[in-house]
C-alpha cells in the first residue's frame, strides 16, 4: 500500500497513468473496430466495402443527402466530405438525423462499426475527402498536454469553454462538451469540420498539434478538479448559484435554529 | 488613585483583573453599557452578522495568500507541479496563483474559502439589505446607516471585482477587458482613463500591481471604517424589532449580550466559518487553472463576471445594437454607456434616497424602532420586489448563454425575451407583490375578527352548516391587529397657502402608495365581530364555548 | 378574550411625536408568559444538554486533528488526486472544528443559559436641550472666528481651499502615457505575413480550406516589443468561404483572396475576441455579449449590444504564395471611444 502510495506520488506516474489508459482505451478500440483501420489508412476500401456501403447509403440516407450523395434540399452534398466525416456522424450517432433542427444532436449510434465503415467506403469513393484517422494519427504518447492547451484555448475553447464544458453558438446551436468524446472522434471532428464547426486542416492545427489538443483533453477529464465538485465547470454562473443556493440556505437553515426556542 | 483603591477592594480575580483594566483605560463604563445590552431575537436579523464575520474570514484568508501571492506581471514560464500548464508562457502573478493552489499546502484551500467567502459576504450584504428594506428599519433615526450600509454594499462589489482580477487568468483577463471597453466609452476621458488605468494600452504590465494595492490596501482599510461607523450606530440606536405583545416603540425585547447574545452572536461566528472551510474543501470555485494564462486573443464559452457584477455584464448583453453616433466627428457609445451605468445609477440613487423618498411621500417624520411586516407595507413591499425582479432579469440575461444550452433554448430567443421580461417584470413584478401582500392583510383581518378557520363543521338546530372558528389568543391576535397603517396624506398647501407642484406631485404618490390600504380592525371592530351574533361561526362560539367570558 | 381588561404593565405608548390615526389602540396583553424549557425543569435533560455541548467541542478537536492529518499525512506534490484529497481533509477537519465549537456554544445558550427575554427602555439618541446648547456653541464659534463679518478672509480661503488639492490630482498624471493615435494603429502593414496563433507559422493561401477559420497573428509578434498590447490589436481571424457567398462593396473587391478573408477579432463593443465561427452561417459570435456578425454582409452586426462592423484587414498572396497584409486596418479596431471618430 505504501510502496504504492509512494510510486502514486511520482512526477512520471501521473504521465504513466496516462498512458495506461489511453493505450487501454486505443487497446479496445482496437479490438472493437478490428483490423480495419489499419487497412482504412494503407490502401482504400474493398469493391465489396463499396458496394454494400452504397446498399446502406440509398437505404439510410439518400432520401436527404440524394441517391447518389449529391445532395438535396434537405441534406447537404457528401461529395468530397470525406470517409472520416462519415465515420464522425454515424459514429457518434448525429446521423441519421432524427428530425430537422437547429442542430443533429449526439444519440447512441445506429449502425455498428462495420457498417459505417462500409458507409465511408462508398462515401469516401464519392470523391476525395479526410480518412479515418489510424492508429498512428491517435498515438498520442510523446504528445504535449501543455501545448495542447494552449492550443485548445486559441481555436476550441471560445466555442466548446476552457474546461470543455460547451457552451451556446447563435439560434439554438451550440458546441457539445467534449468529455467522453472518443478521441478518433474528437480528431474527426477537427479535420472534417461538422455542422457549423470550422474545419482545422493539417496546417491550422499540424498532427502533432492534434495529438496535443486530445492529450490535453484526455488528461483534464482523467484529472478531477483538485478543489473539490467543479460544479459543472461552468465558471462563476454556477457558483453564483451556489452559493445563493446552498451557501445562504445552510446558513439560514442555522439562523433560524440558532433563534428558536430550545424545547 | 490611593481614594478610589480605598472605596473598591477587588476580591476576586475577576474583580482584580477588572480592576487593572478600568484603572487603567476605564473599561467598567463599557461594561456597565454593554455587557447586559439587549438584542432582539430573529433569524432574519443575522444576516448583518452573515456579512461581518465573512469578512473577517476574508481578511484571514486574505493574509494568508498575500504571504505567497506575487501581483507582477512579468513574464515567466510555468515550472509547477499542474501538468496541463508546463511550460507555458504567463505572468508571475498567474504562476504564483497556480503556485498557491498546486504546491503550497493548505494554499489551494484558502484560496478557495477566500473566494466563497467574498461571494458569501456580498450576498449576505445584498440579503441584509433587502431584510432591512422589507421591514422598514431603514426609516427614521435609521437613515444614515442605511446609507453606510449601501456605500459598504459598493465597496463589496469595487473589493471583489479587484479580487477577481488578480490572478491574471484567461477569464479575469477578459473581464478587463470589458471593463476596459466600457471605460474607452465614457465621452471625452475615456480613452485617457483607460490609458492612465492600466499605465498605457491595454492590457499593460501595471494593471495587476495597482489592482492589487486597491484590494489589500484602500479598500479593505475604507470598509472597516465603514463597519466601525455602521456598527457605532446601530450600538446608538439600538436594534430594531417586530412588533408584537410587550415589544413597543420605545422598548427593546431580547436578550442580554452576556452571556446569550455573545454566545449565540460568538458561536455563529464559528459555524459560518465552518460552512465556508465546508464549501472550500469539497466544492471548487475559481478553477484558474482551467482558464490558463491570459492572452489577448482566445476566449472561453460562458466567460462571466462572478455574480455580484453579473447584473451589469447582463444589462450590456440586453442592449440592441442602437445608439452610436458620431458627432462633430467624436463617436459617442451610448449602446454601452445606457446599460453599463444607466441601471446601476438607476438600482443605486433609489437606493441611497429611498429613506427620504418614503418619508417625504408618508410625511412622516417619527422614529420607528418597529419594524413593518412586508405584508402591511404593500405598496413599498412591491417597489422593492419590482427593484428584485428588474435586478434579477438582468442578472438572469449575464447567463443567457446558459440558459440556452441547459433549456435547449434559442440564445436569441432568450435575450428577446429577458429584454422584454426587463421592462415588463418590474411591472409584473410589482402588481404581483402588492395584490399577494393586500390579500395577506385581508387574511390577517378576517382571522383577527373571526378567529381561525378550524376545519371542524358543526350543523345548527336548525339544519344549517357552518364551519367553526376558534378565536386567536390574546398574543396572536394583538400581533394581527397591531400595526402602523399610513393613510393617504392629500396636498397640503405651505405657509402662502398656496399648494406647489411638489406637493402635488407627493398627493399623488401618497394616494398610490396608501388609496387602497387595508385598514386594521379597529377594538371597537374586533369588539362588535366577537360580541354581535351578525355571523353564524360567531354563533357556534357562543355554543362550543359558551363557559369562556367574553366582554 | 377575558384577559383584555385585566391590565398589563406594557401598556404601549404612544410613538414619538403624533400618530396621526389610530388614536384608538390594542390593548397590549403585554410579553407571553415565560414558558420553561425542558432543561430547566429536568435536572436529567440539563444534564443532558451538558453532555451534548462537551460532545460537540470534541467533535471539534477531532476536526482539528483531522485538519492535521490532512496537512502533514498528504503528500501533493505532482499529485492532483493527493491534492484534492488534502483539500477535503483541510475543508472537512475546519468545518468540524469550527462547525463544533459554534453550534456547541450555541446549544450551551440555548439550552442552559437562561432564556428569560429581558425588556429594556430606550433612551432618547439625544436631548434636545443638548441640541440647542450645540446650536448656540457652534455660532459662537463662528462669531469669534468672525468669518461672517469678514469676507475677504472667507474668500480668499474658499479659493485656496478650491485650488490646494488639485496638485493630489495633477500628481496621478504619471500613471500612464497619453493616447495619442496608438488606438488606430496595429502591427500590421503592407506584406506583414499571417501567421498561426500562436506558432508563428506563416499560412499559404493553399492551406486555408473552405470552412476553416484560421486564428492569425502577424508575423514577427513575438519579438514585438510590447507585445500583448500589439496582439491585443491585431490578432485577427482569417476564413475561407465560397467566393460566391461573399458580396465586397465598392473598393473592397480585392481585400481578400478567392473567398479568403481576414476580420479583426476584437469585438467593436467592449472588445471581447469574437472568436466563434460557425462555417455553415458564416456568423461571427462573440461569447461575452452574443453580438452576432454576418461574414457574408462584411461582418454587418446581425445581433447583439455591437454597432459597428468589424473591421476587415485587406490581405494578398505574395511571391511565395503565403497570405500577406496589404496594409494596415482602415479603421481602429476594437471598442468605441470618443475620438474614434
Amino acid at each position: 500500500m505504501k510502496a504504492l502510495s509512494q510510486r502514486r506520488r511520482h512526477p512520471l506516474a501521473a504521465i504513466a497513468l496516462l498512458l495506461m489508459g489511453l493505450l487501454l482505451t486505443g487497446g479496445l478500440y482496437a479490438v472493437a473496430s478490428g483490423a480495419n483501420e489499419a487497412k482504412a489508412q494503407s490502401s482504400p476500401y474493398t469493391a465489396e466495402d463499396v458496394e454494400e456501403g452504397k446498399k446502406l447509403f440509398v437505404a439510410n440516407c439518400a432520401t436527404c443527402h440524394g441517391m447518389s450523395g449529391q445532395g438535396t434540399e434537405t441534406g447537404p452534398s457528401l461529395v468530397g466530405v470525406g470517409a472520416a466525416a462519415v465515420h464522425f456522424q454515424v459514429g457518434t450517432g448525429r446521423m441519421p438525423l432524427q428530425m430537422q433542427g437547429p442542430q443533429a444532436k449526439e444519440k447512441p449510434p445506429q449502425f455498428n462499426e462495420e457498417e459505417t465503415r462500409q458507409m465511408a467506403a462508398y462515401v469516401a469513393s464519392l470523391g476525395p475527402g479526410p480518412a479515418i484517422p489510424g492508429e498512428k494519427a491517435l498515438d498520442t504518447s510523446d504528445a504535449d498536454p501543455g501545448n495542447g492547451g494552449q492550443l485548445f484555448r486559441v481555436n476550441c475553447a471560445m466555442c466548446h469553454n476552457a474546461a470543455g464544458a460547451g457552451g451556446a453558438l447563435t439560434r439554438g446551436k451550440f458546441a457539445p462538451q467534449l468529455a467522453g468524446v472518443e478521441d478518433v472522434h474528437v480528431y474527426e471532428a477537427m479535420i472534417t469540420g461538422p455542422q457549423n464547426m470550422p474545419v482545422f486542416n493539417d496546417a491550422t492545427i499540424s498532427p502533432q498539434g492534434k495529438q496535443d489538443i486530445i492529450a490535453f483533453l484526455n488528461t483534464i477529464e482523467s484529472t478531477p478538479s483538485p478543489g473539490g465538485a467543479d460544479l459543472g465547470s461552468l465558471g462563476p454562473v454556477s457558483e453564483g448559484l451556489f452559493v445563493w443556493t446552498a451557501g445562504l440556505g445552510v446558513i439560514i437553515a442555522f439562523t433560524i435554529w440558532l433563534t428558536s426556542r430550545s424545547s | 488613585m490611593s481614594t478610589s483603591t480605598a472605596q473598591y477592594e477587588p476580591k476576586t480575580r475577576v474583580g482584580r483583573i477588572t480592576n487593572f483594566v478600568d484603572q487603567r483605560v476605564g473599561g467598567s463604563g463599557m461594561v456597565k453599557e454593554f455587557g447586559r445590552k439587549v438584542f432582539p431575537d430573529h433569524w432574519s436579523f443575522m444576516f448583518g452578522e452573515v456579512a461581518l464575520y465573512s469578512f473577517v474570514i476574508l481578511l484571514l484568508t486574505g493574509t494568508f495568500l498575500t504571504f505567497f501571492f506575487d501581483p507582477s506581471m512579468a513574464e515567466t514560464h510555468y515550472d509547477g507541479s499542474y501538468v496541463p500548464l508546463k511550460g507555458v508562457e504567463m505572468s508571475v502573478a498567474y504562476a504564483s496563483a497556480l503556485d498557491i493552489s498546486f504546491d503550497i499546502r493548505g494554499g489551494l484551500f484558502m484560496r478557495q474559502m477566500h473566494h466563497w467567502a467574498a461571494l458569501l459576504f456580498v450576498a449576505a450584504v445584498s440579503v441584509h439589505m433587502l431584510r432591512v428594506f422589507f421591514t422598514g428599519a431603514f426609516r427614521k433615526p435609521r437613515e444614515l446607516n442605511w446609507v453606510v450600509g449601501s456605500v459598504l454594499l459598493i465597496l463589496g462589489l469595487a473589493e471583489g471585482f479587484t479580487g477577481y482580477s488578480l490572478p491574471d487568468d484567461l477569464l479575469s483577463g477578459n473581464g478587463l477587458r470589458i471593463i476596459d471597453g466600457v471605460i474607452k466609452a465614457i465621452p471625452v476621458v475615456g480613452s485617457y482613463i483607460s490609458f492612465f488605468l492600466f499605465g498605457g494600452e491595454f492590457p499593460g504590465t501595471v494593471i495587476i500591481p495597482r489592482l492589487y494595492v486597491l484590494h489589500i490596501l484602500l479598500i479593505p482599510a475604507i470598509i472597516l471604517l465603514m463597519i466601525a461607523i455602521h456598527l457605532f450606530m446601530v450600538v446608538v440606536h439600538k436594534h430594531t424589532q417586530f412588533p408584537g405583545p410587550g415589544r413597543t416603540n420605545n422598548n427593546v425585547v431580547g436578550f442580554p449580550v452576556g452571556p446569550v447574545y455573545a454566545a449565540k452572536a460568538g458561536g455563529f461566528f464559528f459555524i459560518v466559518f465552518g460552512v465556508l472551510a465546508l464549501m472550500a474543501g469539497f466544492f471548487t470555485i475559481n478553477p484558474i487553472w482551467n482558464y490558463g494564462p491570459y492572452d489577448p486573443s482566445p476566449i472561453s464559452a460562458g466567460t462571466q463576471p462572478d455574480w455580484y457584477i453579473g447584473w451589469v455584464d447582463g444589462a450590456l448583453r440586453l442592449m440592441p445594437g442602437v445608439g452610436e453616433f458620431v458627432i462633430f466627428g467624436f463617436t459617442l457609445s451610448l449602446n454601452v454607456l445606457i446599460p453599463a451605468l444607466g441601471p446601476a445609477l438607476l438600482l443605486f440613487t433609489l437606493m441611497f434616497t429611498w429613506p427620504w423618498l418614503e418619508a417625504w411621500v408618508t410625511k412622516d417624520k417619527r422614529e420607528h424602532h418597529l419594524l413593518d411586516r412586508p405584508r402591511n407595507a404593500p405598496t413599498r413591499t412591491a417597489i422593492g420586489v419590482a427593484g428584485v425582479v428588474f435586478y434579477c432579469v438582468m442578472w438572469a440575461a449575464a447567463s443567457s448563454d446558459l440558459i440556452a444550452t441547459h433549456f435547449s433554448l434559442s440564445l436569441n430567443d432568450v435575450t428577446y425575451w429577458l429584454r422584454a421580461l426587463f421592462f415588463l417584470g418590474p411591472i409584473i413584478g410589482f402588481l404581483v407583490a402588492k395584490r399577494i401582500a393586500l390579500a395577506l392583510q385581508r387574511k390577517d383581518r378576517e382571522i383577527a375578527l373571526h378567529g381561525r378557520e378550524t376545519g371542524r363543521i358543526v350543523r345548527l338546530p336548525h339544519g344549517e352548516f357552518i364551519e367553526v372558528h376558534e378565536p386567536l389568543d390574546e398574543y396572536h391576535q394583538y400581533k394581527l391587529v397591531n400595526y402602523e397603517s399610513p393613510e393617504v396624506v392629500p396636498p397640503q398647501p405651505n405657509a402662502e397657502g398656496k399648494i406647489t407642484t411638489a406637493e402635488k406631485a407627493r398627493g399623488v404618490l401618497s394616494r398610490i402608495f396608501f388609496e387602497d390600504r387595508v385598514a386594521p380592525p379597529t377594538p371597537a371592530e374586533v369588539e362588535a365581530a366577537h360580541s354581535h351574533g351578525g355571523h353564524g361561526e360567531v354563533e357556534a362560539e357562543h355554543e362550543d364555548q359558551e363557559s369562556l367570558p367574553r366582554q | 378574550m377575558a384577559k383584555r381588561n385585566s391590565g398589563n404593565p406594557n401598556t404601549p405608548e404612544r410613538v414619538t411625536g403624533d400618530a396621526p390615526s389610530q388614536l384608538e389602540r390594542h390593548q397590549d396583553p403585554g410579553l407571553p408568559p415565560h414558558r420553561p424549557r425542558l432543561a430547566d425543569k429536568d435536572p436529567k435533560a440539563a444534564n443532558r444538554a451538558e453532555k451534548q455541548v462537551s460532545i460537540l467541542f470534541i467533535v471539534s478537536i477531532i476536526g482539528t486533528l483531522v485538519f492535521f492529518i490532512g496537512y502533514f499525512g498528504v503528500d501533493i506534490s505532482n499529485d492532483v488526486e493527493a491534492l484534492r484529497l488534502q483539500n477535503m481533509l483541510l475543508g472537512l477537519g475546519t468545518a468540524f472544528a469550527m462547525l463544533g465549537i459554534g453550534t456547541g456554544i450555541v446549544h450551551w445558550a440555548k439550552t442552559l443559559m437562561p432564556d428569560h427575554e429581558v425588556v429594556e427602555s430606550r433612551k432618547p439618541i439625544t436631548k434636545e436641550a443638548d441640541r440647542a446648547d450645540a446650536e448656540r456653541i457652534v455660532g459662537d464659534i463662528l462669531d469669534e472666528s468672525g468669518i461672517k463679518r469678514r469676507p475677504l478672509i472667507r474668500n480668499t480661503l474658499l479659493g485656496a481651499m478650491v485650488l490646494a488639492p488639485l496638485p493630489a490630482i495633477a500628481i496621478f498624471r504619471d500613471l500612464g502615457p497619453l493616447p495619442g493615435d496608438k488606438l488606430s494603429h496595429t502591427m500590421w502593414d503592407e506584406g506583414v505575413r499571417l501567421t498561426l496563433d500562436p506558432s508563428g507559422t506563416p499560412i499559404r493561401a493553399a492551406d486555408v480550406t473552405i470552412g476553416s477559420a484560421v486564428h492569425v497573428i502577424p508575423e514577427g509578434l513575438k519579438e514585438a516589443e510590447h507585445k500583448l498590447e500589439e496582439k491585443a490589436k491585431a490578432v485577427v481571424l482569417l476564413m475561407r468561404l465560397n467566393p460566391e457567398d461573399l458580396d465586397p462593396s465598392e473598393g473592397r473587391e480585392d481585400w481578400g483572396y478567392e473567398g479568403i478573408v481576414a476580420y479583426s477579432k476584437i469585438c467593436t463593443h467592449v472588445g471581447c475576441p469574437v472568436a466563434l465561427y460557425e462555417q455553415q452561417t458564416h456568423h461571427l459570435l462573440c461569447p461575452c455579449h452574443q453580438s452576432t456578425f454576418d461574414l457574408t454582409q462584411e461582418c454587418k452586426v446581425i445581433f447583439g449590444p455591437a454597432v459597428r462592423p468589424l473591421p476587415q484587414l485587406p490581405i494578398t498572396v505574395n511571391s511565395e504564395g503565403y497570405l500577406v497584409a496589404q496594409s494596415d486596418f482602415h479603421e481602429p479596431v476594437g471598442p468605441s471611444y470618443w475620438e474614434r471618430g
